[in-house]
């Protein structure tokens, strides 16, 4: 039987007249990376402040290892820690002070804060920055201490509000590598508008969008729910016009590129016509669907409505 | 005492910012001696030492506000309160965190003040220390506004609040001018406030008219203390639950 580190079904929230999060359910597997993937005012943010407890939801209910989260926040406190979008570092404090902060902050013992401070200054590589102040360090650096003090409580579940934003893209990979390093070990609920991040990183992924889930799966079965259009690419000198009335599919050339688009391409029928009017190849590449044009498809038809 | 980690860090980023500590330590000194020497052969009561101490101490109080406030509403801005509202920490712990460590600044600035005033011709005496106890009420009045201003403000409405309060308090303490001299809106608004009865209370002592002569002055001071620090907890309160 699979157990589930987070359920929520419901889950609604309203500012006013604005409904941040509507009707929100959720199922995430223990030991899970599950990502929330959308544009700015999704809903993203406001979807992990209800679970940690930061706010309370409107309507509906979410249960976090059993806890309930109206019910039971002190005990979905001790089981779970969040790293906020903006870095939230004490900017004057060493980096294990900043650690310590933490840790003393939630009550941890000092020999226990110690074995800490050791373990995520390690496993976030930055043990060797231990005494430099917040300040002093990168972008990338600060974002590492920020989840470093978040796992400082050891959390069962780990809330990553947009871990990566505003990182440069080597700062941006590295950090994945140590999100990735973290998998099986803990519930990440993660949330980014970067779909390559959600890509690489999630074992699955809900698309949000105006507060509501419209797309949920992994990376694969998401795009492959997509009956988007295939891209075949076909780069040479000269492409004869019987050749191009031959081919069933939508047509466009820039040139020497010719592209042919549809939601199926029959390569081996492509190339049998190649073959048959004798055009001479210089190159060929295929385009499938990305997690980026499901994406965009999907938030495009939300915006239709 | 988990609010020690977080008093710990307060203190931390206060002293680790030079320029805050060289401007609400060193500033009233230097004001203190630059008054003196300015006034030097002027023969008007106001400006003698055991009138203008007092002032200058209050007025460097003021400065407390501004950097409590500044903290406060930057941790509020950029998601570090955010991230500490998971912890068990309590309003209260908050507001002892956010507090606390202001109190050494304070009595540094009081004693320097002291030591300078005694350059000018203050004499040292027991009165210095009933003065450095009777102005602990007023010393808590500019912290706890700053925890008031630092809670309900964002970072940009607390730099202008905090300039207006050492507007407010170079005014209206009668510390550079007596204000039941002017009269008026400046004497009711003055003595409707604290600041002029913190200066009168430790004036009153440098005086000789002992404790009796202040204890009107500090019931007013004290009475705006723990209004202040009431309606910080209280705003920290809402704040953590917003």
């Amino acid at each position: 039987m699979v157990e589930f580190a987070i359920t929520a079904q419901g889950l609604t929230k309203s500012f006013k007249d604005l409904v941040a999060v509507d009707d929100l359910d959720l199922k995430i597997k223990k030991g899970e990376l599950f990502s929330l993937l959308g544009p700015n005012g999704a809903g993203k943010t406001t979807t992990i402040k209800m679970l940690s407890t930061l706010i309370s939801p409107t309507r509906g209910d979410a249960r976090l290892l059993g806890y309930d989260i109206k019910e039971q926040r002190e005990s979905v406190r001790r089981v779970t820690n969040v790293s906020p979008q903006e870095n939230a570092v004490a900017p004057h404090l060493s980096v294990r002070e900043n650690l310590v902060l933490i840790g003393g902050s939630y009550g941890l013992e000092r020999s226990v804060i110690n074995r800490r401070c050791e373990e995520y200054m390690e496993m976030m590589n930055i043990a060797d920055r231990a005494k430099s102040q917040a300040k002093t360090l990168s972008g990338g650096l600060q974002r590492r201490l920020s989840i470093a003090m978040a796992l400082i409580t050891d959390p069962e579940i780990l809330f990553l509000d947009e871990p990566t934003l505003g990182l440069d893209p080597e700062a941006r990979r590295e950090l994945w590598k140590l999100i990735l390093g973290l998998k099986g070990e803990k519930t990440i609920l993660l949330t980014t508008h970067y779909l390559e991040e959600a890509d690489q990183l999630s074992d699955r992924l809900s698309i949000m969008s105006g507060g509501r889930i419209i797309a949920s799966g992994t990376p694969d079965e998401i795009k492959a729910q997509f009956e988007g259009k295939k891209e075949l690419t076909l780069i040479g000198r000269d492409f004869p016009a019987e050749f191009k009335s031959a081919l069933p599919y939508e047509i466009s050339q820039v040139g020497e590129r010719l592209t042919l688009s549809g939601a199926k391409i029959d390569v081996d029928r492509v190339i049998e016509l190649i073959g048959l009017h004798g055009v001479s190849l210089e190159g060929i590449s295929m385009k499938e669907p990305s997690l980026e044009d499901v994406y965009l498809h999907l938030i495009g038809k939300e915006g239709e409505r | 005492m988990r609010f020690k980690y977080l008093a710990g860090r307060t203190m931390k980023e206060i002293y680790r910012d030079p320029i805050t500590v060289i401007l609400g330590v060193l500033m009233p000194v230097l004001l203190l001696l630059l008054f003196s020497t300015l006034m030097g052969d002027n023969e008007l009561d106001q400006f003698s030492p055991d009138n203008l101490l007092p002032g200058i101490v209050v007025f460097s109080y003021a400065f407390l506000t501004m950097f409590s406030a500044l903290l406060l509403a930057k941790d509020k801005e950029q998601s570090f309160l955010t991230r500490l509202r998971t912890s068990p920490l309590r309003p209260t712990d908050y507001v002892l965190a956010y507090t606390l460590p202001y109190i050494p600044i304070a009595i540094v600035q009081t004693f320097l003040c002291m030591a300078a005033a005694l350059l000018i011709g203050v004499t040292i005496s027991l009165h210095m220390l009933t003065v450095f106890v009777i102005l602990i009420p007023t010393m808590l009045v500019s912290i706890g506004l700053g925890l008031v201003f630092g809670v309900l403000l964002t970072e940009n409405q607390v730099s202008a609040a905090g300039s207006f309060v050492l507007v407010i308090a170079s005014l209206f303490s009668g510390a550079w001018m007596d204000l039941r001299m002017i009269g008026g809106v400046f004497e009711t608004v003055g003595y409707a406030l604290p600041f002029a009865h913190g200066v009168d209370a430790a004036r009153a002592i440098l005086a000789g008219r002992g404790i009796a002569g202040s204890v009107i002055d500090l019931v007013w001071v004290l009475g705006y203390a723990v209004v202040l620090f009431l309606v910080g907890t209280v705003s920290f309160r809402r704040l953590l639950r917003s």
